[in-house]
């Protein structure tokens, strides 16, 4: 076994158990914490799979955008400090472990089906090549993805902002 | 050399140099202040004035470290080495000669701005974990701008990227020699701008200090904090400021060269030439800090979202047309 080999397994289980103190911790806050700890070492795994470019995205939009965001969310409207008590729930845990066995299931019998021990990309930048594929063979998806995304933002401004013509009529 | 003894060399050099630039920085801030504000003591007492930083952090190491009853402990204790952790890192991509640099990474611009997005956790958690109100407006705020600033900093360096073809840092800088003009002169002028503006919020300086406005929020989310952990919060301001005025340097204002000096020189000038002009842009901010009353909350909520972002995403259009036709 070589020293990365070891790294990873020390990864693998870092990851693992940032990953089950992210669900039982009766904390908010402290799940949010742990699942940037969850990220942080998913990032670090693309990295040693030489894929900088999705390991920094992880970072930027999850770690720096998404958690950011859920902690403002979360502090802006209610925060206590200490343990919540209303988050940990009891029902239906025969269901949840029978989900999430059998997506972990399906997960691991597609990748193995699908790549088994085969090597991707060996050498070179994966980064050019992904930007390469993304606007010639895959441009008219990512061009969809960018007008979805345009959507859920004037979806998102339209849901919020007040209408000050109903506000007028009270209809709100 | 092994790969992990030049590791630990690579950590150990920033390690050394991080607090050393922190250290100048803050001669520099203490004698402009007191420059522009007409105050004896930084510019006469002791050694006239030049151990003051030194004075400064063996003041907060000999400070007791008070923990709050009602803090939640771990989130608060830890929250100082997110924000430290982040700005630290920033020191792999800063090229000081085309071969002085911890790692010239091909998504260096990237990695510059993914890994300082990581300090707002620190800044929020530290906000909330002090059991203050004072502190979670303040960290409420901090986090509010540091998400409305991220978007013109990112936005301002993609049409740098654009006009240089590559993400690395020393790639950009040997396009800017390549090209006889610094990216500030050629094209990117306006970008420059804002990537100042937007650093010096990212900083939470002064005209953008309304996270930490001493006088309505009493520092805001670094209230509760003393001691060493102050000190932390404090020498990441300044270390934050080298970093983001070398990166300034290397993306605008052609890094570790000056025109007509000899390329084959570089790895003897790169270093001071970078150093210089990091201090020269640390100048300016400092003299901005020292002159400018700050923003209103909502006046600078505007500044970023009504005027800065637009202002960034047109430079990119023009960027790019720009690249087509030429």
């Amino acid at each position: 076994m070589e020293a990365i080999d070891i790294f990873s397994y020390f990864l693998l289980l870092l990851l693992l158990l940032s990953g089950i103190k992210v669900v039982t911790t009766s904390n908010v806050i402290h799940a949010a914490i742990f699942l940037v700890f969850t990220l942080a070492t998913t990032a670090i795994l693309f990295i040693l799979l030489s894929a900088e470019f999705v390991a920094l995205v992880l970072v930027l939009v999850y770690i720096g955008a998404v958690i950011v965001l859920f902690l403002f969310g979360v502090m802006i409207t209610r925060a206590p400090l200490g343990p919540n008590a209303e988050l940990d729930n009891d029902q239906n845990k025969l269901f949840a472990t029978l989900i999430s066995l059998s997506i972990f299931g399906i997960f691991t019998y597609i990748l193995l089906q699908t790549f088994d021990s085969t090597v991707v990309i060996s050498e070179g930048t994966s980064t050019k090549l992904l930007g390469e594929i993304l606007l010639s063979r895959f441009v008219f998806p990512f061009e969809l993805v960018s007008f979805v995304l345009l959507g859920a933002l004037i979806g998102g401004i339209t849901l919020a902002r007040k209408d000050n013509a109903l506000m007028d009529e009270d209809q709100i | 050399m092994s790969f992990s003894s030049e590791l630990l060399i690579k950590v150990l050099v920033v390690l050394a140099t991080a607090p050393v630039m922190a250290l100048g920085l803050t001669l520099l801030e203490v004698k402009g202040s007191a420059w522009m504000q007409r105050r004896p003591g930084p510019l006469h007492v002791g050694l006239r004035g030049f151990i003051f930083p030194l004075a400064t952090a063996a003041k907060y190491f000999q400070k007791e470290t008070i923990i709050p009853k009602d803090v939640d402990e771990p989130v608060f204790k830890w929250a100082p080495a997110w924000v430290i952790a982040a700005v630290v890192g920033l020191f792999t991509i800063i090229p000081l000669s085309p071969t002085l640099i911890v790692r010239d990474l091909e998504l260096g611009v990237f990695f510059l701005l993914a890994i300082s997005s990581i300090s707002t956790i620190g800044v929020l958690t530290a906000g909330w974990s002090s059991a203050n109100k004072f502190s979670l407006m303040g960290g409420l705020r901090a986090a509010g701008q540091l998400i409305a600033y991220e978007l013109p900093l990112i936005l301002s360096v993609v049409g740098v990227v654009i006009q240089a073809e590559t993400m690395s840092t020393v790639g950009i800088v040997e396009k800017q020699i390549e090209f006889g003009f610094p990216f500030v002169i050629a094209g990117q002028g306006i970008a420059f701008i804002i990537f100042m503006i937007a650093a010096t919020a990212e900083m939470m300086r002064t005209p953008f200090d309304m996270p930490i406005g001493e006088s309505e929020l009493t520092m805001g989310f670094m209230t509760e904090y003393s001691g060493i952990r102050f000190l932390i919060f404090y020498i990441s301001e300044y270390i934050n400021l080298f970093v983001m005025c070398a990166i300034a340097s290397t993306l605008f204002l052609g890094g570790y060269h000056i025109p007509l000096l000899p390329t084959e020189w570089v790895n003897f000038y790169g270093p001071l030439v970078l150093i210089g002009k990091t201090f020269t842009l640390a100048f300016l901010l400092i003299a901005i800090r020292w002159s400018f009353p700050r923003f209103r909350e909502d006046q600078l909520q505007t500044l970023a979202w009504k005027v800065l972002i637009p202002l960034s995403l047109l430079n990119i259009m023009v960027t790019a047309i720009m690249k087509v036709v030429f």
